[in-house]
C-alpha cells in the first residue's frame, strides 16, 4: 500500500517560485502522469517526492508515512532518470543488483530478482555487458530493470523515453505500460509528451507555471478541460476558442451565431475541439485557408471572425482555400471558459 | 595576341597558397619541438657517455652507452640520501595535496555556495606570490615551529604549490561525472558517502592518480623552497644546486638527467588528465 499525499508543497529557487502550493493525492497502484511544458515544475515536484530536492514548505506522505525530511534511500522509492544514469563502471548485472546489495539481500535472492527483472525487460543476454556497450534503448531497459528489482512501493520516472528515437519510444511505451501494470507499484511519470501521457496514465496532472491546473483521467482532461490552458495544451490540433457575448435569455453570440450557454459573467470564451465540427447550414462562417488531407481526416485551417480556427473534417469533403464553410459545433461538446480567470464555466 | 598578356597575370592557385601556409606550419612545429627536444637530447647523450667523452672534443652526438657518469653520480656522497629525501617529500606532497585538493574539487563541482567564484580565483592566486618573497618569513616561521629541515615542512610548502593544480584537475574530473549517477545511487539505498565511494570514486580514480602524480612531479622538480628550507635533509634538486656548480661536467649532466627523466615519464603518463584541467575533453 503506497498512497502518496502531497500537502501544500511549494518550492522556490532564490526569487523564482518553481512550485506554488501543490496539493495532490495519488492512489495506491495508480499510474499518475505529470504533464506540462518544460519549466512548469513537473520535474521539481518529482524530485521533491524522490527526496532529491527539499520543498520550501509542505509535506509529502508515502504509504501513511511522512517522508519529506527523510533521505531518498528511506522513502521506499525507485527512480528512472532521463539520461538513464546507468553506472558505467559496473556490468548490467551489477547495475540491477546495486540496490539489492545495498539492502544486503542474500546472493540467491539477488540472482533471482536480477534474472527476473532482466527477463521482464528482455535484457537477459546483456547481463555481462557494460553500459558503454549498450544502445540508448538498452540502457533505458537497464535503468527500468534496476528500479523494478528494488520492488519499490513507488516508481518515479523522469521523462524516461525522451532520449529515445520515435519508433523505439512507441515500442518502449507499450512495454512500460504492460510491465508497470503487472508490478503493483504506484507510478509517477513526468513527461512533456501529451500522447505519452494520454496512453500511459490512469490520471494526468496537467501543470502550468508551478501549479496543477487539472488532475483527472485522460479522457476527462481531453473532453472537459478545467482551464483554457489544458484545452490548448492537450489535443493536436488544439481546441478552438472564440470570444462570445451575452444575448437575450441565456443565449450567447459567437461570431454571428446564437448558441445556448451557461449563465455567468458578461463575457465568455466559446471553445470546441476541431473534430467536433461538421459542415452543415447555419453554423459558424469560416473562410478556409489551408487544407491538409491526412488520410482518415482532412485538417482545415480557417478564419472565423478573423481568428484562427481548425476543423478536422471527413476526408471526402471537397474544399479549396478561400471557400466559405459553415461549421456546426456538436452541442454536447461545446465548452465555455471565463476569459477573466480562464477557468471552465 | 591578347592571349599573351593574360599569361603573366595568373592569380596564385589556392593550392600554392595552402602549401606555403603548410610549410610555415610545419616549420613552426619543428622549431618548437627542437626547442624542447634538443636540450633533452644533449642531456641524454652526455649522461650516457663516459666522463672523458663529455669533456673531450670533437663530439660525436651519439651516446656511447657508457654508464661511468651515472655510476659516479650515484656513488657521489649524499646523492642517495637526497634521492630518498626527494622521494619522501614528493610522496608526502602527493598525499597532502590530494587529501586537501580532491575534497575542494568535489565541493566546487557539486555545491553552490556564496563566494564560490572568489574561492576558485583564490586557489589560483596562491601561485601568484613569488616564493622568494615568502621564503624568509617561511624559514623564520619554520625554525620557530621546528618544521625547518624536515621532510614534512618542505612537503607542506610543496603542497601549497601543488594544490591549485590538484583542485583544478579534480574539479574537472568530478564535473565530468553526471550528478544523476550519484542521485541514482541515493535512491538505490546509498547515503552520500556510500554513493561517493561506490559510484564516483571508481570513476575518478584514474584521474585522481594522475593528479597525484602531477603533485609528485611538482615537488620533485621544486628547487627554491627546498634549497632555503632544508640544510641537512636536502632534496635532490636542492642538493644538486648546492654541489653541482663545483662538480665536473659529466656529474652535472648525470644529475640533470636524474631530475628530468622521472618527471618526463610521469608527465607523459598523465598527460591526458592534464589536458582535462584546461577544459579539453579527457575521454
Amino acid at each position: 500500500m503506497a498512497e502518496i499525499v502531497i500537502k501544500n508543497v511549494a518550492k522556490s529557487f532564490g526569487s523564482f517560485q518553481a512550485l506554488h502550493s501543490i496539493d495532490l493525492t495519488i492512489a495506491d497502484q495508480e499510474f499518475m502522469v505529470l504533464l506540462g511544458a518544460s519549466g512548469c515544475g513537473k520535474t521539481t515536484l518529482l524530485r521533491i517526492i524522490a527526496g532529491l530536492e527539499t520543498p520550501t514548505q509542505g509535506e509529502v506522505w508515502i504509504g501513511g508515512r511522512r517522508v519529506d525530511k527523510l533521505p531518498p534511500r528511506e522513502r521506499g522509492i525507485a527512480m528512472v532518470f532521463q539520461n538513464y544514469a546507468v553506472f558505467p563502471h559496473l556490468t548490467v548485472f551489477e547495475n540491477i543488483a546495486f540496490g539489492l546489495r545495498m539492502k544486503k539481500l542474500p546472493q540467491p535472492e539477488i540472482d533471482r530478482r536480477v534474472n527476473r527483472t532482466a527477463e521482464l525487460m528482455h535484457i537477459e543476454q546483456l547481463l555481462k555487458r557494460y553500459s558503454g556497450q549498450l544502445s540508448g534503448g538498452q540502457r533505458q531497459r537497464v535503468a527500468v530493470a534496476r528500479a523494478l528489482a528494488m520492488e519499490p512501493d513507488v516508481i518515479l520516472m523522469d521523462e524516461p523515453l525522451s532520449n529515445l528515437d520515435a519508433l523505439l519510444r512507441l515500442e518502449m511505451r507499450a512495454e512500460l505500460k504492460g510491465v508497470l501494470a503487472g508490478s503493483k507499484t504506484t507510478t509517477i511519470y513526468v513527461t512533456h509528451d501529451q500522447v505519452e501521457a494520454m496512453s500511459l496514465a490512469d490520471r494526468i496532472s496537467v501543470m502550468n507555471g508551478g501549479k496543477i491546473v487539472q488532475a483527472a483521467s485522460p479522457v476527462e482532461v481531453y473532453r472537459n478541460p478545467a482551464a483554457r490552458f489544458v484545452g490548448s495544451f492537450i489535443g493536436n490540433p488544439p481546441m478552438n476558442f472564440i470570444p462570445a457575448t451575452r444575448a437575450a435569455n441565456g443565449q450567447w453570440q459567437v461570431a454571428g451565431v446564437t448558441l445556448s450557454g451557461p449563465a455567468g459573467p458578461d463575457k465568455l470564451d466559446f471553445a470546441i475541439r476541431p473534430e467536433d465540427l461538421t459542415v452543415a447550414p447555419g453554423g459558424l462562417k469560416a473562410t478556409a485557408r489551408v487544407i491538409e488531407p491526412l488520410g482518415a481526416h482532412t485538417l482545415v485551417t480557417s478564419d472565423v471572425d478573423g481568428r484562427l480556427f481548425r476543423a478536422v473534417l471527413d476526408s471526402d469533403i471537397t474544399v479549396a482555400p478561400g471557400d466559405e464553410l459553415s461549421l456546426v459545433p456538436k452541442p454536447d461538446r461545446i465548452r465555455w471558459f471565463d476569459p477573466e480567470t480562464s477557468n471552465a464555466v | 595576341m591578347t592571349a599573351i598578356t593574360t599569361e603573366t597575370d595568373v592569380p596564385r592557385t589556392v593550392e600554392s597558397a595552402r602549401s606555403a601556409g603548410k610549410f610555415l606550419f610545419i616549420a613552426a612545429i619543428v622549431l618548437i619541438c627542437a626547442w624542447v627536444l634538443v636540450p633533452i637530447y644533449l642531456l641524454l647523450v652526455n649522461t650516457l657517455s663516459s666522463p672523458s667523452e663529455v669533456s673531450g672534443f670533437p663530439k660525436t652526438g651519439i651516446p656511447s652507452f657508457d654508464f661511468g657518469s651515472i655510476q659516479f653520480f650515484l656513488s657521489f656522497a649524499g646523492v642517495l640520501k637526497a634521492l630518498w629525501n626527494s622521494l619522501l617529500v614528493a610522496v608526502l606532497t602527493m598525499i597532502l595535496s590530494i587529501g586537501i585538493g580532491a575534497p575542494a574539487g568535489y565541493a566546487l563541482s557539486r555545491f553552490e555556495f556564496p563566494g564560490k567564484e572568489i574561492f576558485r580565483m583564490l586557489v589560483i592566486m596562491t601561485r601568484a606570490f613569488p616564493l622568494p618573497l615568502l621564503a624568509l618569513p617561511l624559514a623564520v616561521f619554520f625554525i620557530r615551529t621546528g618544521l625547518d629541515d624536515t621532510a614534512l615542512g618542505l612537503a607542506i610548502v610543496h603542497t601549497v604549490l601543488a594544490i591549485p593544480f590538484a583542485v583544478l584537475i579534480t574539479f574537472s574530473l568530478f564535473s565530468g561525472i553526471p550528478i544523476e549517477l550519484e542521485e541514482a545511487a541515493w535512491t538505490l539505498g546509498c547515503n552520500r558517502l556510500q554513493a561517493f565511494r561506490k559510484v564516483v570514486l571508481p570513476l575518478v580514480l584514474p584521474g585522481i592518480a594522475a593528479s597525484a602524480v602531477f603533485a609528485f612531479t611538482i615537488s620533485w622538480n621544486e628547487v627554491f623552497a627546498a634549497a632555503v628550507l632544508t640544510i641537512e635533509n636536502r632534496t635532490l634538486p636542492a642538493f644538486l644546486v648546492q654541489s653541482l656548480n663545483v662538480s665536473p661536467l659529466h656529474l652535472k649532466f648525470a644529475g640533470g638527467a636524474a631530475m628530468v627523466i622521472p618527471a618526463l615519464i610521469f608527465i607523459f603518463a598523465v598527460r591526458k588528465y592534464l589536458f582535462a584541467m584546461w577544459g579539453i575533453a579527457n575521454r
